[in-house]
């Protein structure tokens, strides 16, 4: 027998994290090592599942991915305005499905839940709590990436804020409060933005008629593949004007309406990401919540808003967002900039790293705007690469905090002598995001601008500035840290523990693996856009 | 006799029909009697309870009624109709007569868990019993058929309102707010019956059911007389309503009363005031506007136009003047505002070809506010019990204190702010599906938003509750029963709402037709 196939695996990658939080509230909360062990364990099943899909899906190429459905929600509308209509409903369906562009962000969720979930040994108070919370975050993530329903994957989407919204504000540094206010308000903004363009979204390319028969159905539905066969059906209720209607249709969405919700998709997306000047948010976040948490933040939660401004933004509306490229680019190219820059500036190590993070988000906004297949597939790699870049170093940096009580760059110095492991480890990881070649950050940077020179040839150029800056923080910010005169406090400071020690490894290994063998994960992306993008840019941008 | 009115003697079967209204009175005359006969040392709580057998026996008669009216196989038109048209048992009213009764039934739970902790409060008993006849105003609101039925039930619930409101008697504030209530009532009144009079002017009749073909035929001539009628009729049924900009009394008089009667004044009050105006615009203004079929015609557009504004304005005005609230009640009222916005909104689109479920969506999103707002009430309850006041202050470290209270009252945070998995998240997104499928953009957008600013005030529950420590001895908060009945209940119930909410849905839908349930006289 096949678990793969016989079993529902993608349902039992979701239902994990969920099954283990009844575990953990279960258990009896004094006892931490047992709910540390739960919560271990807990996210080392979606691992190790989603790597096997992967072996799965490498082998399977050709055959179209895995998807799960069942109707979850269906509400019988009020139909005696209809004549001759046999149902009038709005289905919320449970639909997971993956390919190659959710596969990587999959694994890279369940990789680093993983290793925060190894790494939270900082936690010092209700522990219980805070394993449940952690494991529903974690739910609520794989929900993101698995869910081929608008719904679904909005109501996903919302557990990451709610859990998140506890993990910061009880958990955090000094400042946690406002830091999960500014967090929730934000991000509460950005989701409603996406909520209105999805609700536009299902009333008009959602709505269906079925007919077999004297059977006639409507049907609103929020899956993806729907929506994405009637945007590119030139028969479809969505795209038929009125005229051609001959008079009335209440579903057809024009063109203002595609630059609308084009528009909002990538606002609201763009909050998450966060594209420039939405990012006060998240830099609060990196320096206020718990290091395990930042792991996750900037490790997978940045990257659910590319994975959608993707999948719905670059999927769905194509068109609009080829006439956006330039846009798209510049955005990038600011982004790239402005974060180098105040990277370079700052005086705090998680300043300095949360800069970064835009930074490189701006590599993957440039690789989006390439338009072309090895700029998206650079963007993803950005995407993943950075995801393992940015959740080492936050580790190193959390447990750098725990010895030496401080970020403060000109406070720190030395620290390669009384702790040469993780000294060691934040070269490392730091040589990975300024893009050395053989680490998976070079790879990511490279396809991005590889893609960006066919298309925008003078933006590219100047896109070098911002790796050349990356280099320079980059390098001031580590080398200050591990060498030079130390503090004699830090003197007794002892290296890493085992626990931290595992999670650094594994995602080293993993940025220097994705780094010597990129093809690992551009191969799973080939063939995703070898079946997604082409046949929409084909129908809709007219090739 | 005046032309138009005509009276009809009540018939035995126009009894069994009304079997829930008089069972409930016959309930609150005997409660009455008992409690003035009782001696002194019985217990009040005891017909606290009977109050609430009284509350589910009706209710019994309601599902009785309802089922029988479903299997009867009826033919679209044939509604139950006693007294010459003004009183109409159908499913509308059934389905919002069990809301009542539930809703109320909660409430009187709710007292009885709490009453004892109150020192201001004299006469328990009435607490109780009173809280009958405000049900019954309810209830005949819900099914009343003409105008001078909606009066006499508007008027029973809100008389008994203003004595409820004015119970805590040793209490300056409660006082205050009684006073202050019953003069915006009268105003409200006042509205209405003026309002009121220009549509029996114009049409020369007070039965809904004549207005759908009276209202057209004079609606050419005396359109400004049509706008004067409407306007102020819902200018009065907006303070009952508590929407913005007439919702100025709520926080004041929500602070002042006896939390279970805020949560009643919250919920059902609120809600038959609702009812009623859905009732009455789908009989008249709906054959006057570009709905009803035959051109374009404006008044009855611009009547429901109104009615969306206000419900942008309940919104908007409601969140915003939250976010600095930090007194609970008043925090509550306010979020009641906000909520008779959203609960406007189906009311106020029109049906139109593609979105006719106007009435599941209201009804839905009511059961769903009826059960987050008591649960959040009966919270309140226990924690001024415990704090001795109701400031947002006392909610902290409640998680410390009583963590399963703070998880039920995190489950109706959810729901009133319309996150997942929460009942208020999808009555939430119904009724965005159907203004978004009525083409109303700008009403999706003001709802999203005042969504996402009411989250500032919210979590601000959370942060007290969940972020802060305690300042008082950390000792455990006790929770009485019935409040823990009262607190578990809605929780379950929002949670199961968040999870599956089609069978709500589905229920509604089945039982309902615009046709045969909600117009009057239509055959």
């Amino acid at each position: 027998m096949n678990i793969l196939s016989d079993w529902p695996i993608l349902s039992i990658i979701l239902a994990t994290p969920l099954a283990g939080l009844l575990v953990v509230l279960l258990l009896p909360s004094r006892r931490n090592r047992w709910l540390h062990a739960a919560a271990i364990i807990t996210t080392l099943i979606p691992l190790l599942l989603s790597c096997l899909l992967y072996s799965d899906f490498v082998n399977l190429q050709g055959v179209s991915g895995y998807e799960e459905q069942a109707t979850w929600v269906e509400v019988p509308l009020n139909k005696e305005t209809l004549e001759g209509v046999t149902s009038y409903k709005f289905i919320i369906q449970y639909a997971v499905g993956i390919d190659g562009l959710s596969l990587p962000l999959v694994i890279l969720t369940a990789l680093v839940t993983a290793m925060a979930a190894f790494a939270s040994i900082h936690v010092k108070k209700r522990w219980k709590a805070f394993y449940a919370w952690f494991l529903l975050l974690e739910a609520g993530m794989l929900g993101v990436f698995l869910a081929r329903d608008l719904f679904l994957f909005f109501i996903s989407f919302e557990l990451t804020i709610i859990a998140m919204y506890f993990l910061i504000g009880i958990w955090g540094y000094f400042n946690r409060e406002r830091a999960a206010n500014q967090f929730l308000i934000y991000n509460g903004i950005g989701s409603a933005v996406l909520l209105i363009a999805f609700i536009i979204l299902v009333n008009t390319a959602g709505f269906r008629i079925e007919q077999s028969g004297n059977v006639l159905d409507f049907i609103y539905s929020g899956n993806y593949a729907d929506l994405a066969k009637n945007m590119t059906d030139p028969t479809a209720w969505v795209n038929l004007t009125s005229e051609a209607m001959g008079g009335l249709n209440p579903f057809h969405m024009g063109d203002a309406m595609q630059w609308t919700l084009f528009v909002l998709l990538m606002v609201g997306f763009g909050i998450k990401l966060p594209i420039f000047p939405f990012h006060t948010w998240m830099l609060k976040v990196h320096t206020e919540a718990p290091p395990s948490i930042v792991m996750i933040h900037s490790g997978v939660l940045l990257k659910m808003g590319a994975y959608g401004m993707i999948r719905f933004g670059i999927y769905l509306f194509p068109e609009q967002a080829k006439a956006w490229a330039v846009v798209l680019a510049v955005l990038g190219l600011v982004n790239l900039l402005y974060g180098a820059l105040i990277a370079f500036r700052q005086k705090d190590l998680k300043q300095v790293l949360a800069y970064s993070s835009i930074s490189h988000m701006g590599i993957f906004l440039l690789g989006l705007a390439a338009f072309n297949e090895i700029g998206l597939q650079g963007a993803v790699f950005q995407l993943v690469s950075h995801g393992l870049i940015s959740a080492l170093l936050f580790l190193l940096v959390g447990s750098f905090y725990e010895r030496t009580k401080t970020t403060e760059l000109p406070l720190l110095g030395g620290l390669a002598r009384s702790m040469p492991f993780m000294s060691g480890m934040l070269l490392a990881g730091g040589l990975a995001a300024l893009g050395l070649p053989g680490l998976s950050g070079f790879i990511g940077e490279l396809l991005s601008l590889l893609g960006l020179f066919e298309s925008h040839p003078w933006l590219a150029g100047l896109a070098l500035l911002g790796i050349i800056l990356t280099a320079a923080y980059v390098l001031r910010s580590v080398l200050k840290v591990t060498f030079g005169p130390m503090d004699e406090q830090y003197a007794a400071a002892k290296d890493a523990r085992l626990v931290e020690a595992v999670p650094m490894i594994v995602l080293l290994a993993v940025i220097i693996l994705l780094g010597c063998y990129p093809s690992m994960l551009t191969d799973t992306l080939h063939y995703s856009y070898e079946t997604l993008i082409h046949p929409i840019l084909a129908t809709r941008a007219g090739g | 006799m005046y032309e138009g009115v005509s009276f009809l003697p009540l018939t035995w079967p126009d009894m069994l029909y009304m079997a829930p209204e008089l069972f409930l009175a016959a309930v609150f005359l005997l409660l009455v009697v008992a409690d003035l006969l009782l001696p002194q040392k019985v217990s009040r709580l005891s017909i606290g309870w009977m109050t609430v057998a009284g509350l589910l026996g009706a209710a019994g008669f309601v599902v009785y009624r309802l089922i029988d009216l479903q299997g009867s196989g009826r033919e679209v038109g044939q509604v139950i109709e006693l007294l010459g048209a003004s009183y109409v048992v159908d499913q509308f009213a059934n389905l919002l007569k069990l809301v009542f009764l539930a809703g109320t039934a909660l409430v009187a739970l709710m007292a009885l868990g709490s009453v004892k902790q109150d020192k201001d409060i004299t006469d328990r008993a009435e607490l109780f019993y009173l809280l009958l006849p405000a049900a019954i105003g309810a209830m005949i609101m819900a099914s009343s058929g003409n105008l001078v039925t909606l009066y006499i039930g508007l008027e029973l619930l809100s008389i008994t309102s203003y004595v409820l409101v004015a119970l805590r008697r040793r209490s300056s504030k409660s006082a205050e707010a009684a006073f202050k209530y019953v003069v915006i009532g009268g105003i409200s009144s006042a509205f209405i019956l003026f309002g009121m009079s220009y549509l029996y002017g114009l049409t020369g009749s007070v039965d809904l059911g004549d207005f759908r073909t009276a209202l057209p035929e004079v609606m050419t001539s005396y359109p400004a007389l049509m706008y004067a009628g409407f306007f102020f009729l819902i200018a009065g049924f907006a303070i009952k309503i508590a929407a913005a900009p007439f919702h100025a009394w709520a926080p004041d008089v929500y602070q002042g009363a006896p939390t279970p009667v805020s949560a009643f004044l919250a919920v059902v009050s609120k809600g038959a005031a609702l009812a009623a105006v859905l009732r009455i615009l789908y009989n008249s203004a709906f054959f006057i506007s570009g709905g009803g079929g035959g051109g374009v015609k404006p008044v009855g557009n611009d009547v429901y136009l109104a009615l969306l504004v206000l419900a942008a304005a309940a919104m908007l005005a409601g969140t915003t003047a939250a976010l600095r609230q930090r007194q609970m009640k008043r925090l509550l009222a306010l979020s009641g505002v906000a909520n008779a916005g959203y609960l406007l909104v189906p009311i106020g689109l029109n049906f139109t070809t593609v979105h006719s479920s106007n009435v599941s969506e209201f009804i839905f999103y009511l059961i769903v506010y009826l059960l987050m707002t008591i649960g959040a009430f009966a919270v309140l309850t226990v924690i001024s019990q415990a704090a001795g006041h109701e400031e947002l202050k006392g909610f902290s470290g409640l998680y410390y204190r009583a963590p399963w209270t703070s998880a039920a009252m995190v489950v109706f945070i959810l729901s009133l702010a319309g996150l997942p998995v929460s009942g208020g998240f999808f009555a939430k997104l119904f009724i965005l599906m159907g203004a978004a499928s009525a083409k109303a953009y700008w009403l999706v957008a003001i709802m999203v938003i005042s969504s996402v600013i009411s989250y500032y005030f919210y979590f601000a529950i959370v942060r007290q509750m969940f972020m802060r420590s305690s300042s008082e001895e950390e000792s455990e908060i006790r929770v009485s029963a019935p409040t823990g009945i009262v607190i578990w209940l809605c929780a379950g119930a929002t949670v199961a709402l968040g999870l599956m909410p089609g069978l709500l849905m589905d229920w509604i839908q089945a039982i309902f037709t615009i046709r045969g349930d909600l117009l009057i006289g239509l055959g």
